[in-house]
Protein backbone atom coordinates (compact mmCIF):
# COMPACT_ATOMS: atom_id res chain seq x y z
CA UNK A 1 0.00 0.00 0.00
CA UNK A 2 0.91 3.71 -0.60
CA UNK A 3 0.33 6.51 1.13
CA UNK A 4 -1.67 9.21 0.03
CA UNK A 5 0.42 12.00 -2.38
CA UNK A 6 0.77 15.49 -0.41
CA UNK A 7 -1.23 18.04 -1.38
CA UNK A 8 1.94 19.71 -3.75
CA UNK A 9 2.46 16.36 -5.08
CA UNK A 10 -0.81 15.85 -6.70
CA UNK A 11 -1.41 16.21 -9.90
CA UNK A 12 -2.75 19.91 -10.68
CA UNK A 13 -6.16 20.24 -12.84
CA UNK A 14 -7.36 24.10 -13.78
CA UNK A 15 -10.83 24.58 -14.34
CA UNK A 16 -11.88 27.40 -16.02
CA UNK A 17 -15.33 28.18 -15.60
CA UNK A 18 -17.66 27.13 -12.70
CA UNK A 19 -21.30 26.29 -14.71
CA UNK A 20 -22.74 22.77 -14.82
CA UNK A 21 -19.86 21.29 -17.15
CA UNK A 22 -16.93 22.99 -14.86
CA UNK A 23 -18.26 22.15 -11.71
CA UNK A 24 -18.73 18.62 -12.57
CA UNK A 25 -15.24 18.57 -14.08
CA UNK A 26 -13.71 19.54 -10.40
CA UNK A 27 -16.25 17.07 -8.48
CA UNK A 28 -14.75 14.36 -11.02
CA UNK A 29 -10.64 15.64 -10.92
CA UNK A 30 -10.71 15.41 -7.28
CA UNK A 31 -12.37 12.14 -6.65
CA UNK A 32 -9.89 10.87 -9.46
CA UNK A 33 -7.25 12.15 -6.76
CA UNK A 34 -6.04 15.53 -8.31
CA UNK A 35 -5.60 18.88 -6.93
CA UNK A 36 -7.85 21.14 -8.44
CA UNK A 37 -7.68 25.05 -9.13
CA UNK A 38 -11.43 26.01 -9.95
CA UNK A 39 -11.82 29.44 -11.10
CA UNK A 40 -14.76 31.85 -12.51
CA UNK A 41 -15.69 34.91 -12.99
CA UNK A 42 -18.66 34.70 -10.69
CA UNK A 43 -18.93 34.83 -7.09
CA UNK A 44 -20.29 31.94 -6.92
CA UNK A 45 -20.19 28.63 -8.91
CA UNK A 46 -23.33 27.89 -10.88
CA UNK A 47 -22.75 29.52 -14.26
CA UNK A 48 -26.07 31.01 -16.12
CA UNK A 49 -27.87 27.89 -15.63
CA UNK A 50 -27.40 27.70 -11.67
CA UNK A 51 -27.31 31.37 -11.37
CA UNK A 52 -28.42 32.44 -7.83
CA UNK A 53 -29.41 35.27 -5.75
CA UNK A 54 -26.47 36.75 -3.62
CA UNK A 55 -26.53 36.12 0.27
CA UNK A 56 -27.41 39.71 1.06
CA UNK A 57 -30.66 38.05 -0.42
CA UNK A 58 -31.22 35.24 1.73
CA UNK A 59 -28.68 33.52 -0.74
CA UNK A 60 -29.21 30.07 -2.38
CA UNK A 61 -32.58 28.55 -1.83
CA UNK A 62 -31.61 25.12 -3.89
CA UNK A 63 -29.62 23.82 -0.78
CA UNK A 64 -30.97 19.83 -1.29
CA UNK A 65 -30.50 19.98 -5.10
CA UNK A 66 -28.09 17.78 -6.67
CA UNK A 67 -26.13 21.03 -7.57
CA UNK A 68 -25.87 22.20 -4.61
CA UNK A 69 -24.31 19.52 -2.83
CA UNK A 70 -21.80 19.36 -5.77
CA UNK A 71 -20.64 22.44 -5.17
CA UNK A 72 -20.51 22.17 -1.36
CA UNK A 73 -18.55 18.79 -2.05
CA UNK A 74 -16.14 20.74 -4.43
CA UNK A 75 -15.68 23.78 -2.26
CA UNK A 76 -14.86 21.92 0.82
CA UNK A 77 -12.94 19.56 -0.39
CA UNK A 78 -9.30 19.85 1.01
CA UNK A 79 -7.27 20.02 -2.76
CA UNK A 80 -9.38 22.66 -4.27
CA UNK A 81 -8.93 25.99 -4.66
CA UNK A 82 -11.82 27.98 -5.23
CA UNK A 83 -10.90 31.02 -7.08
CA UNK A 84 -13.97 33.24 -6.76
CA UNK A 85 -14.27 36.77 -9.40
CA UNK A 86 -11.39 35.47 -11.62
CA UNK A 87 -10.77 36.47 -14.94
CA UNK A 88 -8.70 33.95 -17.11
CA UNK A 89 -7.51 36.72 -19.84
CA UNK A 90 -5.05 35.09 -21.33
CA UNK A 91 -3.50 31.71 -22.32
CA UNK A 92 0.04 31.26 -22.30
CA UNK A 93 1.70 28.39 -24.58
CA UNK A 94 4.58 26.74 -23.46
CA UNK A 95 7.24 26.37 -26.33
CA UNK A 96 6.82 23.90 -28.83
CA UNK A 97 9.58 21.86 -27.43
CA UNK A 98 7.74 22.00 -23.73
CA UNK A 99 4.85 19.44 -23.26
CA UNK A 100 2.22 20.24 -21.50
CA UNK A 101 -0.96 22.19 -21.20
CA UNK A 102 -0.81 26.71 -21.55
CA UNK A 103 -0.28 28.76 -18.31
CA UNK A 104 -3.33 30.25 -17.34
CA UNK A 105 -2.73 34.23 -16.57
CA UNK A 106 -5.65 36.03 -13.94
CA UNK A 107 -6.92 38.43 -12.44
CA UNK A 108 -9.20 38.36 -9.17
CA UNK A 109 -11.26 40.70 -8.14
CA UNK A 110 -14.15 43.32 -8.59
CA UNK A 111 -14.98 43.09 -12.14
CA UNK A 112 -13.07 45.83 -14.44
CA UNK A 113 -11.14 47.27 -11.12
CA UNK A 114 -7.55 48.50 -11.66
CA UNK A 115 -5.79 47.12 -9.25
CA UNK A 116 -6.31 43.45 -9.00
CA UNK A 117 -3.97 40.67 -7.60
CA UNK A 118 -2.41 38.90 -10.69
CA UNK A 119 -1.34 35.19 -10.90
CA UNK A 120 -0.01 32.80 -13.03
CA UNK A 121 -1.10 28.94 -12.88
CA UNK A 122 0.85 25.99 -14.32
CA UNK A 123 -1.50 23.51 -14.33
CA UNK A 124 -0.65 19.77 -15.66
CA UNK A 125 -3.90 19.49 -17.35
CA UNK A 126 -6.52 22.21 -18.20
CA UNK A 127 -10.42 21.85 -18.64
CA UNK A 128 -12.11 24.92 -20.74
CA UNK A 129 -15.61 25.25 -19.58
CA UNK A 130 -16.21 29.39 -20.55
CA UNK A 131 -19.72 28.12 -21.55
CA UNK A 132 -21.65 30.13 -24.31
CA UNK A 133 -23.40 33.50 -24.60
CA UNK A 134 -27.04 34.41 -26.37
CA UNK A 135 -26.72 35.22 -29.99
CA UNK A 136 -29.01 37.94 -31.45
CA UNK A 137 -29.71 39.12 -34.83
CA UNK A 138 -29.99 42.46 -35.38
CA UNK A 139 -32.94 44.12 -36.95
CA UNK A 140 -33.72 47.64 -37.03
CA UNK A 141 -33.89 49.27 -33.35
CA UNK A 142 -32.29 46.76 -31.88
CA UNK A 143 -29.97 48.92 -29.90
CA UNK A 144 -32.78 50.81 -28.37
CA UNK A 145 -32.38 50.73 -24.23
CA UNK A 146 -35.23 48.28 -23.26
CA UNK A 147 -34.45 45.25 -25.66
CA UNK A 148 -32.30 43.20 -24.08
CA UNK A 149 -30.44 39.47 -24.67
CA UNK A 150 -32.97 37.25 -23.42
CA UNK A 151 -30.31 35.97 -21.17
CA UNK A 152 -29.88 39.20 -19.77
CA UNK A 153 -33.65 38.95 -18.66
CA UNK A 154 -33.21 35.99 -16.79
CA UNK A 155 -29.93 36.86 -15.33
CA UNK A 156 -31.89 40.13 -13.61
CA UNK A 157 -34.17 37.68 -12.00
CA UNK A 158 -31.94 34.64 -11.25
CA UNK A 159 -29.29 36.96 -9.55
CA UNK A 160 -31.06 40.58 -8.95
CA UNK A 161 -34.13 39.93 -8.00
CA UNK A 162 -35.75 42.04 -10.87
CA UNK A 163 -38.16 42.08 -13.84
CA UNK A 164 -37.28 44.01 -16.73
CA UNK A 165 -40.42 45.21 -17.57
CA UNK A 166 -44.45 44.52 -17.28
CA UNK A 167 -45.23 44.06 -20.94
CA UNK A 168 -42.25 42.04 -22.31
CA UNK A 169 -42.31 40.57 -25.27
CA UNK A 170 -40.29 37.66 -26.11
CA UNK A 171 -38.93 36.75 -29.25
CA UNK A 172 -36.17 34.55 -31.00
CA UNK A 173 -35.92 30.85 -31.63
CA UNK A 174 -34.83 27.66 -28.96
CA UNK A 175 -35.97 26.20 -26.03
CA UNK A 176 -34.49 29.00 -24.25
CA UNK A 177 -37.29 31.21 -24.65
CA UNK A 178 -39.38 28.97 -22.23
CA UNK A 179 -37.16 29.44 -18.99
CA UNK A 180 -36.47 32.89 -19.45
CA UNK A 181 -40.69 32.97 -19.99
CA UNK A 182 -41.11 31.28 -16.68
CA UNK A 183 -37.99 33.67 -14.97
CA UNK A 184 -40.53 36.43 -15.78
CA UNK A 185 -43.77 35.01 -15.06
CA UNK A 186 -42.59 34.19 -11.63
CA UNK A 187 -40.96 37.63 -10.93
CA UNK A 188 -44.38 39.16 -11.36
CA UNK A 189 -43.37 40.64 -15.15
CA UNK A 190 -46.43 40.73 -17.46
CA UNK A 191 -45.29 38.71 -20.46
CA UNK A 192 -47.64 39.51 -23.57
CA UNK A 193 -46.61 36.09 -26.01
CA UNK A 194 -43.72 34.11 -26.82
CA UNK A 195 -42.33 34.08 -30.32
CA UNK A 196 -40.57 31.19 -31.83
CA UNK A 197 -39.51 32.15 -35.12
CA UNK A 198 -39.13 28.73 -36.49
CA UNK A 199 -42.49 27.17 -38.12
CA UNK A 200 -44.07 24.22 -36.10
CA UNK A 201 -43.17 22.28 -39.45
CA UNK A 202 -39.57 22.81 -38.85
CA UNK A 203 -39.74 22.61 -35.24
CA UNK A 204 -41.32 19.51 -35.09
CA UNK A 205 -39.50 17.75 -37.65
CA UNK A 206 -36.10 18.75 -36.05
CA UNK A 207 -37.32 17.13 -32.62
CA UNK A 208 -39.54 13.98 -33.76
CA UNK A 209 -37.21 12.78 -36.20
CA UNK A 210 -35.58 9.73 -33.76
CA UNK A 211 -37.87 10.54 -31.11
CA UNK A 212 -36.18 7.65 -28.34
CA UNK A 213 -33.54 10.13 -27.94
CA UNK A 214 -35.66 12.50 -26.83
CA UNK A 215 -36.86 9.86 -23.96
CA UNK A 216 -33.09 10.07 -22.68
CA UNK A 217 -33.17 13.40 -21.83
CA UNK A 218 -35.98 13.25 -19.11
CA UNK A 219 -34.85 15.93 -17.31
CA UNK A 220 -35.32 18.42 -20.20
CA UNK A 221 -38.28 17.12 -21.04
CA UNK A 222 -39.68 17.75 -17.62
CA UNK A 223 -38.44 21.20 -17.62
CA UNK A 224 -39.84 22.21 -20.73
CA UNK A 225 -43.03 20.64 -19.50
CA UNK A 226 -43.57 23.00 -16.38
CA UNK A 227 -42.13 25.79 -18.36
CA UNK A 228 -44.83 25.24 -20.95
CA UNK A 229 -47.45 24.71 -17.97
CA UNK A 230 -46.89 28.07 -16.49
CA UNK A 231 -47.12 29.97 -20.05
CA UNK A 232 -50.79 28.26 -20.26
CA UNK A 233 -51.68 29.20 -16.57
CA UNK A 234 -50.69 32.45 -16.97
CA UNK A 235 -52.19 32.86 -20.70
CA UNK A 236 -49.52 33.86 -22.42
CA UNK A 237 -49.54 32.66 -25.96
CA UNK A 238 -46.81 30.75 -27.50
CA UNK A 239 -46.39 31.31 -31.67
CA UNK A 240 -44.45 29.96 -33.97
CA UNK A 241 -43.45 31.14 -37.66
CA UNK A 242 -43.50 34.81 -36.01
CA UNK A 243 -40.66 37.09 -34.91
CA UNK A 244 -40.22 40.76 -33.98
CA UNK A 245 -38.53 42.39 -37.19
CA UNK A 246 -38.77 46.19 -35.28
CA UNK A 247 -38.06 48.06 -32.21
CA UNK A 248 -39.10 51.51 -32.34
CA UNK A 249 -39.44 54.43 -29.09
CA UNK A 250 -37.80 57.44 -28.19
CA UNK A 251 -34.96 56.85 -26.41
CA UNK A 252 -35.81 53.43 -25.00
CA UNK A 253 -38.42 50.86 -26.56
CA UNK A 254 -42.10 51.52 -26.64
CA UNK A 255 -43.09 49.28 -29.42
CA UNK A 256 -42.32 46.54 -31.28
CA UNK A 257 -43.21 45.30 -34.94
CA UNK A 258 -43.84 41.61 -35.22
CA UNK A 259 -44.48 39.74 -38.55
CA UNK A 260 -45.05 35.98 -39.59
CA UNK A 261 -41.99 34.32 -41.16
CA UNK A 262 -41.95 31.59 -43.88
CA UNK A 263 -39.64 28.52 -42.97
CA UNK A 264 -36.74 30.60 -44.46
CA UNK A 265 -37.22 33.47 -41.99
CA UNK A 266 -38.63 35.78 -45.16
CA UNK A 267 -41.49 38.46 -43.62
CA UNK A 268 -45.08 37.27 -45.25
CA UNK A 269 -46.13 40.45 -46.54
CA UNK A 270 -48.92 42.10 -45.12
CA UNK A 271 -48.54 40.11 -41.50
CA UNK A 272 -47.21 42.79 -39.54
CA UNK A 273 -48.38 43.59 -36.09
CA UNK A 274 -47.52 46.67 -33.86
CA UNK A 275 -47.66 46.21 -30.27
CA UNK A 276 -47.12 48.44 -27.29
CA UNK A 277 -44.11 46.86 -25.27
CA UNK A 278 -41.83 48.36 -22.24
CA UNK A 279 -39.15 45.83 -22.92
CA UNK A 280 -38.39 43.27 -25.74
CA UNK A 281 -35.96 40.01 -25.30
CA UNK A 282 -34.72 38.37 -27.97
CA UNK A 283 -32.23 35.67 -28.54
CA UNK A 284 -31.32 33.18 -32.00
CA UNK A 285 -28.80 30.82 -29.95
CA UNK A 286 -26.14 30.95 -28.44
CA UNK A 287 -22.24 31.25 -29.45
CA UNK A 288 -19.75 29.63 -27.59
CA UNK A 289 -16.63 31.36 -26.02
CA UNK A 290 -13.63 30.36 -27.94
CA UNK A 291 -11.41 32.92 -27.03
CA UNK A 292 -9.46 30.50 -24.50
CA UNK A 293 -9.27 27.16 -26.49
CA UNK A 294 -8.13 29.36 -29.79
CA UNK A 295 -5.63 30.72 -27.18
CA UNK A 296 -4.53 27.68 -26.40
CA UNK A 297 -4.25 26.46 -29.63
CA UNK A 298 -7.32 24.13 -29.83
CA UNK A 299 -8.63 22.94 -33.57
CA UNK A 300 -12.14 23.69 -34.19
CA UNK A 301 -15.44 21.49 -35.72
CA UNK A 302 -17.41 23.31 -37.89
CA UNK A 303 -21.29 21.89 -37.65
CA UNK A 304 -24.03 23.04 -39.48
CA UNK A 305 -24.92 24.81 -35.73
CA UNK A 306 -21.59 26.78 -36.52
CA UNK A 307 -17.92 25.86 -34.66
CA UNK A 308 -17.12 24.04 -31.99
CA UNK A 309 -13.99 22.69 -29.98
CA UNK A 310 -13.14 19.32 -31.55
CA UNK A 311 -12.66 16.94 -28.89
CA UNK A 312 -12.49 13.31 -28.98
CA UNK A 313 -14.07 10.73 -26.65
CA UNK A 314 -12.38 11.17 -23.40
CA UNK A 315 -12.81 15.61 -24.09
CA UNK A 316 -9.16 15.68 -25.23
CA UNK A 317 -8.61 18.73 -27.77
CA UNK A 318 -6.62 18.81 -29.80
CA UNK A 319 -3.96 20.16 -27.81
CA UNK A 320 -1.96 17.78 -25.44
CA UNK A 321 -3.38 18.40 -21.38
CA UNK A 322 -6.46 20.24 -22.63
CA UNK A 323 -9.60 19.62 -22.25
CA UNK A 324 -13.30 21.03 -23.26
CA UNK A 325 -16.90 20.99 -21.88
CA UNK A 326 -19.97 22.11 -22.04
CA UNK A 327 -20.85 24.83 -24.46
CA UNK A 328 -17.96 25.34 -26.29
CA UNK A 329 -18.36 21.71 -27.47
CA UNK A 330 -21.77 21.85 -28.78
CA UNK A 331 -24.96 23.47 -27.72
CA UNK A 332 -26.95 21.21 -25.75
CA UNK A 333 -28.07 22.39 -22.38
CA UNK A 334 -26.92 21.50 -18.66
CA UNK A 335 -27.33 17.84 -18.48
CA UNK A 336 -24.92 17.24 -21.23
CA UNK A 337 -22.72 19.78 -19.70
CA UNK A 338 -22.55 18.34 -16.83
CA UNK A 339 -22.06 14.59 -18.22
CA UNK A 340 -19.39 16.18 -20.82
CA UNK A 341 -17.60 18.11 -17.54
CA UNK A 342 -17.59 15.06 -15.56
CA UNK A 343 -15.58 12.81 -17.99
CA UNK A 344 -13.14 15.91 -18.75
CA UNK A 345 -12.24 16.28 -15.13
CA UNK A 346 -12.07 12.22 -14.67
CA UNK A 347 -9.61 12.00 -17.66
CA UNK A 348 -7.97 15.62 -17.08
CA UNK A 349 -6.85 14.15 -13.63
CA UNK A 350 -4.95 10.97 -14.94
CA UNK A 351 -8.06 8.85 -14.13
CA UNK A 352 -8.50 5.48 -16.43
CA UNK A 353 -10.87 6.25 -19.07
CA UNK A 354 -12.26 3.03 -19.34
CA UNK A 355 -12.98 2.85 -15.48
CA UNK A 356 -16.11 1.27 -15.07
CA UNK A 357 -18.12 3.98 -13.48
CA UNK A 358 -18.14 5.96 -16.81
CA UNK A 359 -20.45 4.06 -18.75
CA UNK A 360 -22.76 5.63 -17.87
CA UNK A 361 -20.91 9.26 -18.26
CA UNK A 362 -20.52 8.10 -21.71
CA UNK A 363 -23.72 7.17 -22.33
CA UNK A 364 -25.15 10.29 -21.40
CA UNK A 365 -22.55 12.16 -23.42
CA UNK A 366 -23.34 10.78 -26.43
CA UNK A 367 -26.96 11.23 -25.64
CA UNK A 368 -26.41 14.74 -25.09
CA UNK A 369 -24.72 15.30 -28.32
CA UNK A 370 -27.87 13.68 -30.08
CA UNK A 371 -29.41 16.05 -28.19
CA UNK A 372 -27.75 19.18 -29.82
CA UNK A 373 -28.05 17.62 -33.26
CA UNK A 374 -31.90 17.75 -33.01
CA UNK A 375 -31.61 21.18 -30.98
CA UNK A 376 -29.67 22.32 -34.00
CA UNK A 377 -32.33 20.96 -36.62
CA UNK A 378 -35.38 22.09 -35.06
CA UNK A 379 -33.96 25.55 -33.96
CA UNK A 380 -32.54 26.73 -36.82
CA UNK A 381 -31.66 30.09 -38.30
CA UNK A 382 -33.55 30.91 -41.32
CA UNK A 383 -30.83 31.81 -43.95
CA UNK A 384 -33.29 34.34 -45.38
CA UNK A 385 -33.38 37.22 -41.62
CA UNK A 386 -30.83 39.85 -43.92
CA UNK A 387 -34.45 40.45 -45.43
CA UNK A 388 -35.61 42.69 -41.89
CA UNK A 389 -32.57 44.80 -42.16
CA UNK A 390 -32.42 48.04 -43.86
CA UNK A 391 -29.27 50.27 -44.98
CA UNK A 392 -29.17 52.20 -41.70
CA UNK A 393 -29.92 49.52 -39.81
CA UNK A 394 -26.77 49.10 -36.77
CA UNK A 395 -24.85 45.85 -36.75
CA UNK A 396 -22.07 46.80 -35.20
CA UNK A 397 -23.29 48.03 -31.82
CA UNK A 398 -20.19 49.27 -30.36
CA UNK A 399 -19.35 51.48 -33.36
CA UNK A 400 -22.79 51.78 -34.65
CA UNK A 401 -21.82 50.25 -38.15
CA UNK A 402 -24.63 50.45 -40.36
CA UNK A 403 -25.30 47.42 -42.91
CA UNK A 404 -25.27 50.01 -45.47
CA UNK A 405 -22.05 50.40 -44.77
CA UNK A 406 -20.98 46.79 -44.47
CA UNK A 407 -22.52 45.94 -47.44
CA UNK A 408 -20.52 48.43 -49.60
CA UNK A 409 -16.96 47.58 -48.14
CA UNK A 410 -18.02 43.37 -48.16
CA UNK A 411 -19.25 44.16 -52.18
CA UNK A 412 -16.29 46.28 -52.75
CA UNK A 413 -13.87 44.57 -55.43
CA UNK A 414 -10.54 46.44 -53.94
CA UNK A 415 -10.70 44.10 -50.68
CA UNK A 416 -13.11 42.24 -49.36
CA UNK A 417 -11.31 40.55 -46.55
CA UNK A 418 -12.15 39.93 -43.27
CA UNK A 419 -9.53 42.33 -41.68
CA UNK A 420 -10.01 44.86 -44.44
CA UNK A 421 -13.95 45.10 -43.71
CA UNK A 422 -12.98 45.76 -40.11
CA UNK A 423 -10.33 48.50 -40.90
CA UNK A 424 -12.64 50.12 -43.59
CA UNK A 425 -16.34 49.92 -41.58
CA UNK A 426 -14.99 49.29 -37.63
CA UNK A 427 -17.41 46.84 -37.30
CA UNK A 428 -15.96 44.32 -34.80
CA UNK A 429 -13.31 47.24 -33.47
CA UNK A 430 -15.38 48.38 -30.24
CA UNK A 431 -15.04 47.75 -26.37
CA UNK A 432 -16.87 44.16 -26.98
CA UNK A 433 -14.00 43.05 -29.80
CA UNK A 434 -16.78 41.66 -31.96
CA UNK A 435 -18.17 39.14 -29.34
CA UNK A 436 -21.38 40.58 -30.57
CA UNK A 437 -21.16 41.50 -34.07
CA UNK A 438 -18.88 38.93 -35.07
CA UNK A 439 -21.15 35.93 -36.41
CA UNK A 440 -23.21 38.63 -37.97
CA UNK A 441 -20.19 40.25 -39.86
CA UNK A 442 -18.91 37.00 -40.86
CA UNK A 443 -21.97 35.23 -41.98
CA UNK A 444 -22.98 38.66 -43.79
CA UNK A 445 -19.98 39.21 -45.64
CA UNK A 446 -19.68 35.35 -46.91
CA UNK A 447 -22.94 36.04 -48.69
CA UNK A 448 -22.31 39.36 -49.71
CA UNK A 449 -18.81 38.05 -51.15
CA UNK A 450 -19.37 36.89 -55.08
CA UNK A 451 -15.75 36.07 -55.33
CA UNK A 452 -14.11 34.10 -52.80
CA UNK A 453 -12.90 35.89 -49.52
CA UNK A 454 -9.22 37.63 -50.15
CA UNK A 455 -6.11 35.60 -49.28
CA UNK A 456 -4.60 36.34 -45.63
CA UNK A 457 -2.55 38.77 -45.53
CA UNK A 458 1.08 37.53 -45.58
CA UNK A 459 2.66 36.27 -42.08
CA UNK A 460 -0.68 36.81 -39.91
CA UNK A 461 -3.34 34.23 -38.83
CA UNK A 462 -6.04 33.91 -41.07
CA UNK A 463 -8.67 36.29 -39.75
CA UNK A 464 -11.02 34.45 -37.25
CA UNK A 465 -14.00 35.90 -34.73
CA UNK A 466 -12.67 34.52 -31.74
CA UNK A 467 -9.03 34.84 -31.82
CA UNK A 468 -8.56 37.67 -29.05
CA UNK A 469 -4.98 37.68 -27.99
CA UNK A 470 -6.38 39.12 -24.64
CA UNK A 471 -9.30 36.96 -23.58
CA UNK A 472 -10.60 39.53 -20.83
CA UNK A 473 -10.35 43.39 -20.75
CA UNK A 474 -6.94 44.21 -17.96
CA UNK A 475 -5.98 47.08 -17.86
CA UNK A 476 -2.73 48.60 -18.29
CA UNK A 477 -1.31 49.15 -15.29
CA UNK A 478 -2.15 45.72 -14.32
CA UNK A 479 -0.78 44.19 -17.52
CA UNK A 480 2.29 46.42 -16.20
CA UNK A 481 2.67 44.74 -12.63
CA UNK A 482 4.50 41.68 -12.07
CA UNK A 483 2.51 38.19 -10.90
CA UNK A 484 1.69 38.35 -7.43
CA UNK A 485 3.59 35.37 -6.52
CA UNK A 486 2.72 32.13 -6.92
CA UNK A 487 -0.69 30.11 -7.09
CA UNK A 488 -2.37 30.20 -3.68
CA UNK A 489 -2.98 26.96 -1.77
CA UNK A 490 -5.68 25.27 -1.43
CA UNK A 491 -7.75 26.38 1.45
CA UNK A 492 -6.43 29.82 0.69
CA UNK A 493 -9.56 30.22 -1.54
CA UNK A 494 -10.81 33.66 -2.99
CA UNK A 495 -14.35 33.10 -1.64
CA UNK B 1 -43.57 50.93 -16.24
CA UNK B 2 -39.70 50.16 -16.04
CA UNK B 3 -37.77 47.97 -14.88
CA UNK B 4 -38.42 47.14 -11.74
CA UNK B 5 -37.30 45.17 -8.19
CA UNK B 6 -39.61 41.62 -7.39
CA UNK B 7 -39.74 40.14 -4.12
CA UNK B 8 -39.22 36.60 -4.64
CA UNK B 9 -37.93 35.83 -1.40
CA UNK B 10 -40.00 37.23 1.06
CA UNK B 11 -38.45 37.15 4.02
CA UNK B 12 -34.60 38.11 3.78
CA UNK B 13 -34.33 41.65 4.61
CA UNK B 14 -33.14 43.95 2.34
CA UNK B 15 -29.62 46.34 3.11
CA UNK B 16 -30.16 49.80 1.66
CA UNK B 17 -27.42 51.13 0.40
CA UNK B 18 -26.65 54.32 -1.37
CA UNK B 19 -24.71 55.80 -4.16
CA UNK B 20 -24.21 58.75 -6.82
CA UNK B 21 -24.64 59.06 -10.38
CA UNK B 22 -23.27 62.23 -12.00
CA UNK B 23 -24.48 63.80 -8.43
CA UNK B 24 -27.34 62.78 -7.89
CA UNK B 25 -28.04 59.87 -5.16
CA UNK B 26 -29.68 56.95 -5.94
CA UNK B 27 -31.00 54.33 -3.21
CA UNK B 28 -30.35 50.46 -3.74
CA UNK B 29 -30.58 47.39 -1.80
CA UNK B 30 -27.05 45.31 -1.22
CA UNK B 31 -26.58 42.19 -2.98
CA UNK B 32 -27.88 44.37 -6.76
CA UNK B 33 -25.09 45.27 -9.35
CA UNK B 34 -24.95 48.78 -10.11
CA UNK B 35 -26.83 48.58 -13.18
CA UNK B 36 -29.67 46.30 -10.96
CA UNK B 37 -29.59 49.57 -8.78
CA UNK B 38 -30.10 51.92 -12.01
CA UNK B 39 -32.81 49.52 -13.54
CA UNK B 40 -34.60 49.31 -10.36
CA UNK B 41 -34.68 53.14 -9.88
CA UNK B 42 -36.16 53.09 -13.37
CA UNK B 43 -33.51 53.97 -15.77
CA UNK B 44 -33.05 52.22 -18.94
CA UNK B 45 -29.90 54.09 -20.26
CA UNK B 46 -26.81 56.04 -18.83
CA UNK B 47 -24.37 55.87 -21.51
CA UNK B 48 -24.38 57.55 -24.40
CA UNK B 49 -22.76 55.72 -28.05
CA UNK B 50 -20.89 57.62 -30.62
CA UNK B 51 -23.47 59.07 -32.47
CA UNK B 52 -25.16 59.97 -29.19
CA UNK B 53 -27.99 57.37 -28.81
CA UNK B 54 -28.49 56.35 -25.41
CA UNK B 55 -27.31 53.11 -24.17
CA UNK B 56 -27.71 50.63 -21.08
CA UNK B 57 -27.71 46.96 -20.63
CA UNK B 58 -28.20 44.83 -23.22
CA UNK B 59 -26.23 41.21 -22.85
CA UNK B 60 -26.58 41.27 -19.06
CA UNK B 61 -23.35 39.05 -18.48
CA UNK B 62 -20.64 41.21 -18.93
CA UNK B 63 -20.05 40.60 -22.83
CA UNK B 64 -21.41 43.43 -24.91
CA UNK B 65 -19.87 46.71 -23.25
CA UNK B 66 -23.08 48.70 -24.01
CA UNK B 67 -23.33 49.25 -19.83
CA UNK B 68 -20.01 50.75 -19.66
CA UNK B 69 -19.69 53.46 -16.99
CA UNK B 70 -16.96 55.24 -14.20
CA UNK B 71 -17.09 53.49 -10.85
CA UNK B 72 -14.77 55.67 -8.14
CA UNK B 73 -12.99 57.32 -10.72
CA UNK B 74 -12.10 54.16 -12.88
CA UNK B 75 -13.86 54.33 -16.04
CA UNK B 76 -15.25 51.70 -18.32
CA UNK B 77 -16.74 49.63 -15.73
CA UNK B 78 -19.39 46.64 -16.87
CA UNK B 79 -22.29 48.02 -14.87
CA UNK B 80 -23.88 44.60 -15.28
CA UNK B 81 -20.94 42.80 -13.81
CA UNK B 82 -19.91 45.42 -10.80
CA UNK B 83 -21.50 44.58 -7.65
CA UNK B 84 -22.75 48.20 -6.17
CA UNK B 85 -20.98 49.11 -2.47
CA UNK B 86 -22.58 51.60 -0.27
CA UNK B 87 -21.16 55.15 -1.40
CA UNK B 88 -19.50 54.05 -4.74
CA UNK B 89 -19.15 57.40 -6.95
CA UNK B 90 -20.57 56.75 -9.87
CA UNK B 91 -20.74 58.87 -13.38
CA UNK B 92 -22.04 58.33 -16.54
CA UNK B 93 -19.97 58.31 -19.94
CA UNK B 94 -20.24 59.18 -23.39
CA UNK B 95 -17.97 57.01 -26.18
CA UNK B 96 -16.16 60.21 -27.14
CA UNK B 97 -14.98 60.85 -23.49
CA UNK B 98 -14.24 57.30 -23.80
CA UNK B 99 -12.34 57.36 -27.03
CA UNK B 100 -9.54 60.18 -25.04
CA UNK B 101 -9.43 57.97 -22.16
CA UNK B 102 -8.09 54.19 -21.78
CA UNK B 103 -10.77 52.42 -23.80
CA UNK B 104 -11.13 49.09 -22.41
CA UNK B 105 -8.44 46.10 -24.42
Amino acid sequence: MTAAPRTEDRRHVVVVGAGPAGLAAAGSALAAGARVTLADAAERPGGQYHRTLPEEFGGPRDGGSHFARLRRRVLDHPHCTWLAETSVWALERPDPEQPGPPRVHTLTGPADGNDRPRRVLTPDALVLAPGAHDRVLPFPGWELPGVYAAGAAQALVKGERLAVGDDVLLAGSGPFLLPVATALLTAGAGVREVLEANTPKTVAAGWTRRPWQLAAQPAKAAELARCTALLVRHRVPYRMGRTVIEARGDGRVEEAVTARLRPDWSVVPGSERTVPVDALCVTHGFTPQLELPLAAGCALLRTPAGEFVAVDADQRTTMPGVYAAGEITGIAGAPAARTEGALAGWCAAGGDPAAPALHRVRRNRERGRAFAARLAAAHPVGPAWPGWLRPETVICRCEETDYGTLRSAATDASGAAPRVIKLATRAGLGPCQARICGPTVAELTARLHSPPPGRPAEGLPPAAPHRRPLAQPIRLGELARTPDGPEPDPKESTA
Amino acid sequence: MSPRPVRTAPGAPERPLQITVDGDPVEGVAGRSIAGILLAAGRTSWRTARSGAPRGVFCGIGVCFDCVLTVNGVPDVRACRRRATDGDVVTTQTRAAADNGEAGA
